[in-house]
């Protein structure tokens, strides 16, 4: 196994380069045309396609008796044209959905391709090797002759990308603005149909058609995980494409009965996890350390304002536990470990068993008390609840009231009440100076 | 052997066809296919990880195995659309390749130690079903394969039977469902819990993708014949079985693999409910389409006639001239004036066409229905020169009920051009 994988990362043996450099573009093509297919809402068109092309491959063999890549390609490409358009016509003529013309075209065309090839297994002896192939994926299967139509095929498709990248971009965020440049949405689908097309057969060879819409859409919704940009989204799932077929076929260089095509799907779908876990802002870590984040917020709001609506009340700016716990409806043990962090991040400090705020802790506090109250008034006079419903949603937002606005309430609430913003009376009653009042 | 082989090969296929078909009946209804075709692969591993560990193909094992990778299936695809915002269908995409990618790399690696190999995986050795006999108390009762499928066929049958109500109520009105008190999503667990089950009892007979075109075939072409679930359910599972007859049959002919004649066959069925079928089918839409396209040509020669007779009472119309004012094709025409002349409602005259006394008062009625509606639209606000395209399409089905009715709402004698409206007859 060593020696293998010696061999191979020399890159001595020029097969290993061939197949090396085809499984490569092969992936990264599927990672380009993937991004637009995925975005496109075409995920699983793909794999219909690859499946439908079994049948053509088959057909082609029997027709011409030759099993020169070139030719398997074309029957394979035609095939799964007709297995598009009989989704199309599936869909427009009945009332099947496009979920059940997907599985009806992918599996009555492969039982078409797996009838076929049995029927050549039995009646041709040995000669059908090489057609199997085409099922899970053999990239050391690829020659030189093979390498040459592929790698023209993938420059071809790729510059075609390049080419209409502005038309591809418009069509799939806003068809309407492609028709006012004077394009017809129709054929710039068409044309990215035909690209989609070409990438999966160009893919065959080497991934087989069971897998291969693994290559348009893991790589291009892992990559959908790092940026909200289409540009940044489709360099990313190239390269992970590209990466994923070139580790895939090494890996399985070291075994080699296992096919490359699950391989290949393997390293991708590696990337897709690793991308779902920690990619910055979409990742799972982001996402929980943002909800850790949100969740010790709202917990340091309601001690905040714990204390300052009880200094108001009680006019004095210390209390215990006990008290603070009381306002709370919490238990005093909850309270206490709250505090004690809270004492650590700067917000509060303890005076003789008691609890008391410091600058930063008396200016948040005093800014969420001003924004519940705020948003209580705003529903109240809004007339959108009675005074008796308007705490528990004011509870609920006054977390996430930004300064803009609270300065906007604030507006309102003068102008609608005549009320001075910097007194904003409690609807129930109780008039508040928390701007200077609160402490002693 | 007292029975024959070939019969159990189509038992097998049968019972395996049949409670694919009927599952697949609801996956259809409910647009989850693709979720089961995800499912029949994505169990894939956890076959292959049973066979490993028990070193046989103990059936218990194989479920656990296969159960487990179905519910990770189900819980995975939910996880990614719900959580991370993907797409379903690009999720279920990710999870069922990575699956399957998964078990065959499984499969391949330890070929030695699984009985399973890549063809077996995707197409099954159904060949093979009348040698793995079972022995039981030191008697031979027939084929293993034969006694798994018959059990999850008739716990499918149950399954069906006691959650009827709930499966059908959740298929075809899930907030009604909610509302009843259905609960929805335990129903969609137990159905995924079922396709898993089935998948696995048929996996080995049939292959991966002879259960997907299983799962997902004969329900959308029992969809195509009726409109009633328990007859989808019994349609599909006749195809089903159909198509495990055929399908054998074929391959005998054909020399090819069994799983796949049957896909072929079940293909063939579909195929001529797509022609066939009295509603949805092909054929049936285009001739519903030709005959309403020849009304609409008849209706628009008697039109032509009688506004051409408002202006120039017995006036005669070649034929050319006709096709013209009614602005009928050639090709539709032959048609349109052999019905006409049959029914009696024009004359033909050597070269010439008028109306004939009975067909004046069908012209005259739409004519009515076609001024009628202008002067409704036009009431509507609708410019004068907007009006007639819709009233040329409207007019043929304008009831006697509904001009009377328009006939009150307009209220005047005269259209907006001021050509007179005619009157009812009655």
């Amino acid at each position: 196994m060593l020696d293998n994988a010696l061999r191979f990362l020399s890159l001595a043996d020029a097969n290993v380069r061939f197949v090396l450099l085809g499984s490569l573009l092969i992936g990264a093509t599927g990672g380009m045309l993937g991004s637009f297919a995925v975005l496109r809402r075409r995920s699983l068109l793909g794999d219909a396609l690859a499946h439908a092309a079994l049948p053509g491959v088959a057909l082609a063999y029997l027709a011409t008796g030759s099993k020169a890549l070139p030719v398997l390609l074309v029957g394979a490409t035609l095939a799964g044209i007709v297995g598009v358009l009989a989704i199309q016509f599936i869909t427009q003529f009945t009332r099947i959905k496009a979920d059940s013309a997907i599985g009806i075209v992918l599996s009555v065309f492969f039982g078409i391709g797996i009838v076929l090839l049995t029927h050549i297994q039995r009646s041709g002896g040995g000669n059908q090797s090489g057609l199997d192939k085409f099922l899970f994926g053999q990239a050391a299967s690829m020659v030189g002759d093979d390498l040459v139509v592929m790698t023209s095929l993938t420059a071809i498709i790729m510059l075609a990308v390049l080419a209409f990248y502005k038309e591809f971009k418009a069509l799939i965020f806003d068809p309407g603005f492609l028709s006012a440049l004077g394009f017809s949405a129709r054929r710039v689908d068409a044309l990215l149909m035909g690209l989609i097309v070409l990438t999966v057969m160009v893919g065959l060879q080497a991934v087989g058609v069971v897998l291969i819409a693994a290559m348009l859409i893991t790589p291009a919704v892992a990559a959908r995980f790092w940026s909200e940009r289409l540009g940044t989204m489709v360099v990313v799932s190239t390269v992970f494409g590209g990466v994923a077929g070139a580790v895939g076929t090494f890996i399985s260089s070291l075994a080699p009965r296992i096919p490359t095509g699950p391989v290949m799907v393997l390293v991708a779908t590696f990337f897709f996890v690793v991308s779902a876990i920690c990619a910055p802002r979409r990742g799972a870590l982001a996402r929980w350390r943002r909800h850790r984040q949100n969740a010790a917020r709202e917990q340091r709001h309601h001690f905040l304002r714990a204390h300052v609506e009880l200094s108001d009340k009680e006019r004095r700016g210390i209390f215990a536990s006990s008290s603070l716990a009381a306002e709370l409806g919490w238990k005093a043990s909850r309270v206490e470990r709250l505090g004690r962090k809270l004492a650590r991040q700067g917000y509060v400090r303890r005076s003789g068993g008691r609890w008391e705020l410091t600058e930063k802790g008396f200016e948040e506090g005093v800014f969420i008390v001003k924004s519940h109250r705020l948003w209580e008034h705003y529903l109240y006079h809004r007339s959108i609840l009675d005074a008796d419903h308007v705490d528990r949603p004011a509870d609920e937002v006054e977390h996430l009231l930004t300064p803009e606005i609270i300065a906007h309430l604030e507006q309102i609430v003068a102008e609608e009440r005549g009320i001075n913003p910097d007194q904003v009376v409690n609807i129930h009653g109780t008039l508040s100076h928390y701007r200077k009042g609160g402490r002693e | 052997m007292a029975i024959d082989g070939a019969f159990w090969i189509v038992l097998t296929g049968s019972l395996a066809a049949a409670s694919c078909a009927l599952l697949g009946t609801f996956l259809v209804l409910r647009k989850m296919s693709l979720l089961g075709d995800a499912l029949s692969h994505a169990v894939l591993p956890g076959i292959a990880v049973a066979f490993l560990f028990s070193d046989s193909r103990a059936i218990v094992p194989m479920f656990i195995g296969a159960a487990l990778c179905g519910l990770l299936t189900t819980l995975l695809v939910e996880a990614f659309h719900r959580r991370w915002n993907v797409q379903e269908d690009a999720s279920i995409g990710i999870v069922f390749t990575a699956l399957f990618a998964l078990g065959v790399v499984l499969v391949t690696a330890y070929a030695g130690q699984v009985d399973l190999d890549q063809e077996c995986v995707l197409y099954g050795e159904i060949a093979y079903t009348p040698w793995d006999i079972l022995i039981w108390n030191g008697r031979d009762i027939g084929p293993r394969p034969v006694w798994i499928l018959a059990t999850v066929f008739v716990l499918n049958l149950l399954f069906i039977s006691l959650l009827y109500k709930e499966l059908k109520i959740a298929s075809f009105d899930p907030a009604m469902a909610m509302a009843v008190g259905v609960n929805a999503t335990l129903v969609h667990y137990l159905l995924m819990g079922m396709v898993s089950l089935t998948t696995v009892a048929s996996f080995e007979s049939v292959g991966a993708i002879l259960v997907v075109a299983m799962f997902i075939v004969p329900g959308a072409a029992a969809y195509l014949w009726s409109d009633r679930l328990q007859v989808m359910l019994m349609l599909a599972a006749v195809f089903g079985v159909t198509s495990a007859w055929g399908g054998y049959w074929a391959a005998g002919i054909w020399d090819s693999s069994i799983a796949g004649a049957m896909v072929v066959v079940v293909g063939a069925i579909f195929l001529v409910s797509l022609l066939f079928s009295p509603n949805q089918g092909v054929i049936a839409r285009l001739w519903q389409r030709a005959r309403l396209s020849l009304q609409v040509a008849e209706d628009h020669m008697l039109l032509a006639l009688v506004r051409r007779a408002e202006v120039e009472d017995g006036y005669r119309f070649s034929r050319d001239e006709l096709l013209k004012a009614a602005s009928v094709s050639r090709g539709v025409s032959r048609w349109a004036l052999r019905a006409l002349r049959r029914s009696g409602l024009v004359v033909r005259d050597g070269q010439e066409w008028a109306l004939a006394p009975g067909g004046r008062q069908k012209a005259l009625r739409l004519l009515r229905n076609h001024r009628l509606w202008e002067t409704y639209l036009s009431d509507l606000g609708l410019p004068e020169d907007r009006v007639h395209g819709p009233a040329d399409a409207v007019e043929h089905f304008i009831g006697r009920q509904l001009a009377a009715e328009l006939d009150a709402e307009v209220g005047r004698p005269t259209d907006p051009q001021g050509k007179r409206i005619p009157q009812s007859e009655d």
